[in-house]
């Protein structure tokens, strides 16, 4: 496959522009998309691109059949993806519950818009609980929660290798502010940072023909006749969902050593806690941040060790919807004493300032 | 006397015989068209089979093909996905006319516009078989069904469905669209072969509705069944060719 950036090279672009060149440097072979704001661009730049480099794309009548090209393309052993948001990321979980069922090395790209139902077209950190545990399953998904230019190049090309390597749907969770803006950051392609892209294969249309007996038939089962074949494969992908996990989990933590208030964020909202535990500390005031970046799974024991580590009183969630990141928090981290406070401003930015008032409120 | 056995494809998978269809259902006649064809045509080993959900789910180890399974209404684009993919593959999608004409009636149409080089094969016996007999898109009007306990009123619920008449008036010229049934067998397996041999060439979209039968959900005995599959569907669903790049007679 022809090398896409032959040396590191600075940039200044949007994180749409960035998706597509991340996912072109990557080795994907085809998107399957479906129009629908913030993430727009993440195609247009895709259409205009891959034909250079011989990739494939098609515009589809429907997130849900978008999805379903994605889960064929794949199942036949191309390196596929697809992008989304809002009202689309609901219809996709349509496809991404057959990823799931399936084992389907799917890809997508979230730009989070704000919710319920059409919203807004502009931001939110709304659809954590849809991406995280959409559809009618287990959960097997793995999230990155994004918060720079720089990480959704890199996390949709580890994506990519997350996805085929474990075989549970993969998402880079970004939202319309990083969809839309645009900041500087390096490109370059995998190898030169030691990064292995990992080779696809088919799952069916394999070498070898059947009717020579060189090899057997695959049949791939989505649906069980028997409650006990169903529970059998339940719990074999969870194991093996749990046992992964440890390698998976990705985080951030700074100054939480001796913080009496943690303050935890997600994505984009993170650069505001970041720079509002360093106003915080200037003035005194003993702030600690912590950023999950894997959503699913969750850096459960992470975060314990950092509220146990610190002695903090309390804990501040803060976050661009009404309670979904706060939800996701409390569930993994039942039992903990530390009092949860939160900041939920659903659908609308968050700034350093806004952190800093709340904190000073509550201490 | 001595018993003759019919002839068994060699693409059929025998482990997975006899079938799980209904007594009387018509859709182990199709499969064995079907399977007659992807014999004939020595498309076995390049043969993507893939089966939607409905009593056509039982179809999903019926092949010694490599085969996919998904969701209801979504195996058109889980075909168009694969054939994007590998294109020396020849997909089959195999559905009902619930998941066709009904829930996944945006990807057939869509698919059928864009003139994608898959073969979709729906299976019409004008109800949905699998969840207990409701009614179908292809329900006829008086016909009573779950959800039509009196009758199909088609000033509730609309007419009949006609698929193949509605995708030749989408397709270009290259696309394959027919209406066999499962009382004329030879055509059938005619029909089924052009279609495959459509997307072997590469022409286009190609797509044969199959009129069949569900005693079962009919509540009918063998006479009355082929009663109604003669008489009744193929009245009001005009069996025949109603786009063939190939010429009239093609072979």
């Amino acid at each position: 496959m022809q090398q896409v950036i032959t040396e590191n090279k600075k940039a200044f672009m949007t994180g749409n522009e960035t998706a597509a060149w991340a996912a072109l440097a990557s080795g994907a072979d085809v998107m399957f998309g479906y129009p629908i704001t913030p993430q727009n661009e993440i195609m247009h730049y895709w259409t205009r691109l891959a034909p250079q480099y011989g990739r494939g794309f098609l515009q589809t009548e429907d997130e849900i059949s978008a999805g379903f090209t994605v889960c064929g393309a794949v199942q036949s052993g191309k390196k596929a993806f697809t992008a989304t948001a809002g009202p689309g990321n609901v219809l996709m979980q349509e496809p991404f519950g057959m990823a799931e069922g399936m084992r389907l090395p799917l890809l997508a790209i979230i730009q989070q818009r704000g919710g319920p139902s059409s919203g807004t077209v502009v931001y939110s950190q709304q659809e954590v609980a849809l991406t995280t545990f959409g559809g009618n399953g287990e959960g097997w998904r793995i999230v990155y929660s994004t918060a720079t230019h720089q990480e959704i190049y890199d996390y949709v090309i580890k994506g990519f290798n997350t996805a085929w390597k474990y075989r549970f749907p993969t998402f880079i969770l970004g939202d319309g502010y990083q969809a839309k803006m645009r900041e500087p950051l390096e490109l370059y392609d995998p190898e030169t940072r030691g990064i292995k892209m990992i080779d696809t294969y088919p799952l069916i249309g394999l070498d070898g023909s059947i009717t020579a007996a060189e090899r057997e038939p695959q049949h791939l089962c989505n649906i069980y006749s028997l409650e006990e074949e169903l529970y059998d494969v339940v719990l074999k992908n969870t194991a093996e969902y749990e046992s992964i996990s440890p390698e998976i989990v990705e985080y951030e933590e700074r100054q939480c050593e001796d913080a009496e208030i943690i303050i935890l964020s997600h994505g984009v909202v993170s650069r505001a806690a970041d720079d509002a535990v360093k106003a915080l500390r200037a003035q005194g005031i003993k702030a600690g941040y912590f950023r999950p970046i894997t959503l699913r799974p969750y850096p459960e024991k992470e975060l314990r060790a950092a509220i146990a580590q610190s002695g903090a009183k309390k804990l501040l969630i803060a976050e661009s919807a009404y309670g979904q990141f706060y939800r996701l928090t409390r569930q993994e981290i039942y039992g903990e004493t530390v009092k949860m406070e939160n900041l939920f401003m659903p659908g609308v930015g968050i700034i350093d300032y806004d952190i800093i008032s709340k904190v000073k409120s509550i201490l | 006397m001595q018993m003759v056995a019919p002839a068994t494809p060699k693409s059929w998978y025998l482990p997975t015989k006899p079938h799980k269809f209904c007594p009387g259902c018509g859709h182990g006649i199709v499969l064995k068209a079907l399977g007659d064809v992807i014999d004939e045509l020595e498309i076995q080993d390049r043969t993507i089979f893939g089966c939607d959900i409905g009593c056509s789910l039982l179809s999903w180890d019926f092949f010694a093909c490599d085969s996919t399974q998904t969701h209801h209404g979504r195996t058109t684009p889980v075909m168009v996905g694969i054939k994007r993919a590998r294109p020396e593959l020849i997909t089959i999608g195999y559905m009902g006319d619930g998941g066709g004409y009904s829930i996944g009636s945006q990807h057939l149409l869509n698919a059928a516009v864009r003139n994608e080089k898959v073969t979709l094969i729906l299976v019409n016996n004008t109800n949905y078989g699998m969840t207990g007999g409701q009614m179908a898109p292809t329900t006829l009007p008086g016909q009573k069904t779950e959800t039509t306990p009196f009758g199909r009123d088609p000033e509730l619920t609309g007419y009949p469905t006609k698929g193949p008449e509605f995708i030749a008036q989408l397709t270009p010229d290259s696309a394959y669209v027919a209406r066999a049934t499962v009382s004329k067998y030879n055509q059938l397996r005619r029909f089924i072969r052009n279609a495959l041999r459509n997307q072997i060439e590469g022409n286009g979209f190609s797509f044969v509705e199959v009129l069949s039968t569900c005693p079962t959900n009919w509540r009918t005995n063998a006479q009355q069944t082929w009663h109604f599959l003669e008489d009744e569907m193929e009245h009001y669903f005009p069996v025949g060719e109603l786009k063939n790049p190939f010429g009239k007679g093609g072979k």
